[in-house]
């Protein structure tokens, strides 16, 4: 569904040139949910926002299905953007419409008329429990339910593939599990391709199917959720489940033989 | 007190009214123009064009840097190319729109500025053109901080149909500069401070009052 290759970006910093992407393969499967998880400054995000363009990679191909993007002119772009939905940790909003508004965003600038707008935007704002909300502004929405509102903007298009850029990051543990249950059971009604940028590991262990690490720029491990935590390989996934690690050999010396894993 | 002063009083705010919103709302057009337009030509605007960006810039630090009343009578020929005259409020209305123009320009740039980066990101990424960017987020995002950089703008303005009055506009200020000052006629100067103190408070408050309701009605708690 989504194929990467050899994708560079760099950027001048006062410090000198900065390689956050250098010459980065990924593949996503179609239906997927895939979490890449690295340390602040591995370059993640710089990712994420490299598969829609937001920032113009300097080198390297992305595809999503068929439509290669590195390679569309601005007009071109903005059409494939149509069929890509993107989350953000800080929600991004528009505060001066209403949560309908900000849900029919996508669907007015696509020029859409007002009959399939008021139809597509109560479908997903029934889909993200917010059914009820359609007139509140978001200021007067919690986190979670802000980030309801962001999700259901980014599906209102019918998009093939969502990317959500540290989505649970602003929210509370309890808040980041319903939004993660929520990301699943989209995945499964939608056949939707999802990718979670991440430094949580309980992103990973609640919603996620596929990992990839990311370390310097580059893709260093893929593989299961399972093989993430059991079978470590990359500095990064030892540093990140080393942590795990450490409370279970704790639990293991507290409790003795016996204790669970 | 004597019995002509109200009736020059009434001429001097009638003229006074007339300068302040017609120059207000061709300054305001022309300030919007060039508030957005330094803004999306900026680097890693949505229009990027660093060119355009620059001249602008100059430009309107240019105009801004003379004195208004250098600029108006700069502006004189062209103000009667433009109504073919260059007396009264009607010719004072194209050096003030002109003049104030810039500063404008300067206040709405400032205000679309407040508008989060991330939130323009999001549109960009729902596959919004520029112009859809520009006229659905932008502008309707700002619009409380619009509403008053343009009262301070207005009250400006007003401040300035005062110093074209001084040199043949009429209106307000050329009542307290010819009567008031040149005539010794205390009351009339007293009076018409007052009429001006009340004009700039009545702005003052309608602006308020409208940033104010589009506050209330995005944050209202339920």
């Amino acid at each position: 569904m989504i194929s990467i290759r050899g994708l560079s970006k760099a950027y001048a910093t006062p410090s000198g040139k900065l390689q956050a992407l250098d010459g980065l393969n990924l593949t996503v499967e179609k239906g997927d949910i895939i979490g890449i998880i690295g340390f602040s400054g591995a370059g993640k995000s710089t990712l994420v926002r490299c598969i829609n363009r937001l920032e113009e990679p300097d080198k390297g191909s992305i595809a999503i299905g068929d439509t290669v993007l590195t390679g569309l002119k601005e007009s071109q772009l903005r059409q494939a953007r149509r069929k890509i939905g993107m989350v953000f940790q800080q929600f991004n909003l528009f505060e001066g419409k209403t949560v309908f508004h900000n849900v029919a965003f996508p669907l007015k600038v696509a020029g859409c008329d007002k009959a399939t707008i008021r139809k597509r935007v109560c479908e997903v704002l029934e889909l993200v429990q917010l059914g009820d909300k359609e007139k509140a502004y978001p200021s007067q929405l919690s986190g979670g339910q802000k980030q309801r509102v962001g999700i259901a903007r980014a599906l209102v298009n019918e998009p093939d593939v969502l990317l959500c850029d540290e989505a649970t990051s602003a929210l509370d543990p309890q808040t980041t599990y319903s939004i993660l249950e929520l990301l699943r059971d989209i995945n499964r009604k939608l056949e939707l391709t999802v990718v979670l940028i991440t430094h949580e590991l309980d992103v990973l262990q609640h919603a996620c199917n596929n990992v990839a690490v990311i370390e310097q720029g580059k893709i260093v491990e893929t593989g299961s959720v399972d093989k993430f935590f059991l079978y470590p390989e990359s500095d990064t996934a030892r540093r990140f489940v080393h942590i795990v690690e450490h409370y279970r050999k704790k639990r293991f010396a507290v409790e003795g033989v016996g204790a669970g894993i | 007190m004597r019995d002509d002063l109200l009736e020059l009083l009434w001429e001097g705010l009638r003229q006074t009214l007339y300068m302040l919103v017609w120059s207000s709302v061709f300054a305001i057009v022309l300030g919007l123009f060039l508030g957005i337009t330094l803004v999306v030509t900026e680097k890693g605007g949505v229009l990027e064009a660093r060119v355009v960006n620059r001249i602008v810039s100059l430009a309107i630090n240019s105009v801004r840097s003379l004195p208004f009343i250098i600029l108006i009578v700069l502006l004189l020929p062209f103000a009667r190319w433009v109504v073919g005259t260059s007396l009264g409020p009607t010719a004072a209305i194209v050096s003030l729109s002109i003049g104030a123009a810039p500063f404008l320009g300067r206040i709405v740039e400032s205000a679309l500025k407040e508008v989060a980066v991330g939130k323009i990101e999001a549109a960009k990424s729902f596959g919004a053109s520029p112009f859809a960017i520009i006229f659905r987020v932008l502008l309707p995002e700002a619009l409380p901080a619009l509403v008053r950089s343009l009262t301070i703008a207005v009250i400006a303005i007003a401040e300035l149909t005062a110093v074209a009055g001084a040199i043949g506009a009429g209106g307000l200020g050329s009542l307290a500069i010819r009567f008031g000052y040149q005539r010794f006629r205390e009351d009339i100067m007293f009076a018409t401070v007052i009429v001006i103190i009340l004009l700039v408070q009545a702005i003052q408050w309608t602006g308020d009052s409208i940033a104010k309701s589009i506050d209330r009605r995005r944050h209202r708690t339920e």
